[in-house]
């Protein structure tokens, strides 16, 4: 199960039996649905759509109006893209600066052996669980601007002379909002893996380490984090490529909104393709993400060559 | 303090899911005049108003007919590739894997436009069939790879038993390996489920009559329409929709825990 080997084929990494009589039809036809889905609804897809970029076209009957790179160079210097671009990058910038190192300082709290740590994590990973809609949903209840209905600026109010906060209409404010939302729905999942990662640290090298007279923060940075490295790196993968393709709780909350102030990548997308139908654009703001999300994979392969384990997602 | 901590935070992560209760639990005036009150007294009448609907029920069997044909689709398709890369040495068998892994750096979310304009192609718009296929194309290379990884660990004593028995490759992949890669598939199987279940945005692109939305379809369509008239309607449908996936977790949590943690420790 590592990514890490994609690009380098041919190494030895098939395990198993040499070909036995028959085993080439066992081996074309458990093969064939997996091809069969990845070349329709993948490969040929992405063809399409480069084909369709070079177009102006709104997606009915066939593209004609061929305009070449223009689609492109109209994208990269839309001042919307470029917000929306940046967007990405704070997304990232504070999952990985606040978001994972919370996750994991929680999963150092839990430890390995406290009583009810089940519970804990039962509860902490509940919201991973709820679709991205009845997130979206909950939090446009909770953060309405008005203090008679929305919880958290009737809290906020209690505070003598406090002002109730405009959370997602205030265009300074509302990539935090949308932050703070993604953190309560996403840091459970990552809480799981370090606590997952933290128990497969064996127990011995960590007692060998206080024997030594290691004090708490060398063995954190000594001992701990070194051993979580391929568990951090999964989370980090995790994250960033979550953050490059947030949608549909942004796209719910804000629209985009207030004026672009939210807009993301896929959000920008789907408004093109299928709010305005420019479908020739929308193409090509496809391509670009894509080459965005292949750019970031193989950068981040290269710069952390090591087998790479990955979870499902 | 450990607990103290912890349990701090348990509260302040379940707020957003306790005041959604309260709110589904009052009448429309008492939840727009008191709308943080405990719910006193107790009022049904959302619950059994959404319960009453016809299309919530629609709705919901909807949901569970495309969770129920992708899970099986995925573990299947998953399973078949898995084997023959774990267990199949062939020139070829690395490349045609990392060909299928590349799927995991084009998120769906990202390549929804290309794929809407070929579903269109094949008339699988409007189609619960082309949601239940797209589910399963953007799920499979995660999935392959959680699976290929188990199906390694099985010692290779176990096929020479197999062969020397008389099996054949597909004997062995059947009879041996399916049934001791249970867990395995279990995890694979709740992962899809949660991940197709919630799924919207396939949903929101491929199916147009409101005969086929699915449930998280209908969610974003009623809390559009009523959340600014019915805050307390609208809780109700939200939290009924929330429902299944909290019992489904509760059920399956050590498959879905297995699942997102497979492989993701030792390195």
């Amino acid at each position: 199960m590592q990514i890490g080997a994609v690009g380098k084929a041919g190494g030895e990494q098939a395990t198993g039996f040499p070909v036995r009589a028959g085993d080439r039809s066992v081996i074309f036809f458990f093969l064939l649905p997996a091809f069969a889905l990845f070349f329709i609804f993948l490969a040929f897809p992405i063809i399409k759509s480069v084909y369709y970029s070079f177009f102006d076209w709104a997606g009915f009957g066939p593209a004609v109006d061929v305009v070449w790179l223009d689609n492109f160079k109209r994208i990269l210097t839309d001042q919307v893209f470029i917000k929306a671009v940046v967007n990405c990058l704070i997304l990232i910038v504070l999952a990985l600066l606040v978001q994972l190192p919370f996750s994991l300082a929680l999963a150092m709290l839990v430890g390995r052996s406290l009583r009810g740590r089940a519970v804990f994590r039962t509860i902490f990973f509940m919201p991973y669980v709820l679709s991205e809609v009845i997130t979206a949903a909950i939090w446009l209840i909770l953060l309405n601007p008005m203090p008679a209905r929305g919880f958290i600026n009737a809290v906020i109010t209690l505070i003598p002379g406090a002002d109730p906060v405009l959370w997602l209409a205030d265009p300074s404010l509302v990539m935090i909002s949308i932050f703070v939302v993604l953190t309560w729905k996403y840091f459970g999942l990552h809480l799981l893996l370090y606590m997952a990662g933290l128990q497969s640290i064996p127990k011995e090298i960590e007692e060998a380490a206080v024997i030594d007279g290691a004090n708490k923060r060398q063995l954190f940075f000594g001992i701990i984090l070194p051993l979580l490295s391929s568990t951090i790196r999964t989370s980090v993968w995790l994250s960033v490529l979550g953050s490059l393709q947030q949608f549909a709780l942004i796209w719910i909350m804000t629209r985009g909104g207030p004026v672009n102030s939210s807009e993301v990548m896929s959000t920008y997308m789907y408004r093109y393709s299928f709010v305005r139908f420019d479908l020739g654009y929308g193409s090509a703001v496809a391509i670009i993400l894509l080459l965005i999300s292949l750019t970031f994979s193989v950068a981040y392969l290269r710069l952390f060559p090591q087998r790479d384990h990955l979870s499902g997602l | 303090m450990q607990y103290f901590l912890l349990t701090l935070l348990a509260l302040l992560l379940l707020i957003p899911i306790v005041i959604l209760i309260f709110a589904a639990l009052k009448t429309r005036g008492a939840a727009l005049a008191s709308p943080h009150a405990l719910p006193i007294p107790l009022y049904w009448g959302n619950i059994t108003k959404i319960l009453g609907m016809d299309t919530f029920w629609a709705m919901m069997r909807n949901s569970l007919f495309v969770m129920v044909a992708a899970t099986v689709a995925v573990v299947t398709v998953c399973a078949l590739a898995a084997f023959v890369f774990a267990r199949m040495k062939f020139r070829g068998n690395n490349l045609a894997f990392n060909i299928l892994t590349i799927g995991l750096m084009f998120p769906i979310n990202v390549a929804i436009l290309p794929v809407f304009l070929v579903l269109r192609d094949m008339e699988l718009t409007d189609s619960l069939w082309g949601v239940i296929l797209v589910q399963t194309a953007f799920a499979m290379s995660g999935n392959i790879m959680i699976l290929r990884g188990f199906f390694q660990s099985i010692p290779s004593e176990l096929q020479d038993a197999a062969y020397i028995d008389g099996c054949n490759t597909f004997g062995f992949f059947w009879r041996v390996l399916l049934p001791l890669a249970r867990p395995a598939l279990g995890a694979v199987a709740a992962l899809t489920m949660v991940a197709s279940w919630n799924d919207v945005l396939v949903p929101l692109v491929v199916l147009n009559s409101d005969k086929l939305w699915t449930l998280p379809l209908g969610t974003m369509q009623f809390q559009g329409q009523y959340s600014g008239s019915d805050i307390a309607l609208t809780a109700a449908f939200v939290g009924l929709s929330a429902i299944p996936a909290v019992l489904f977790y509760l059920i399956a949590e050590r498959q879905i825990v297995s699942g997102l943690t497979a492989g993701a420790i030792k390195g």
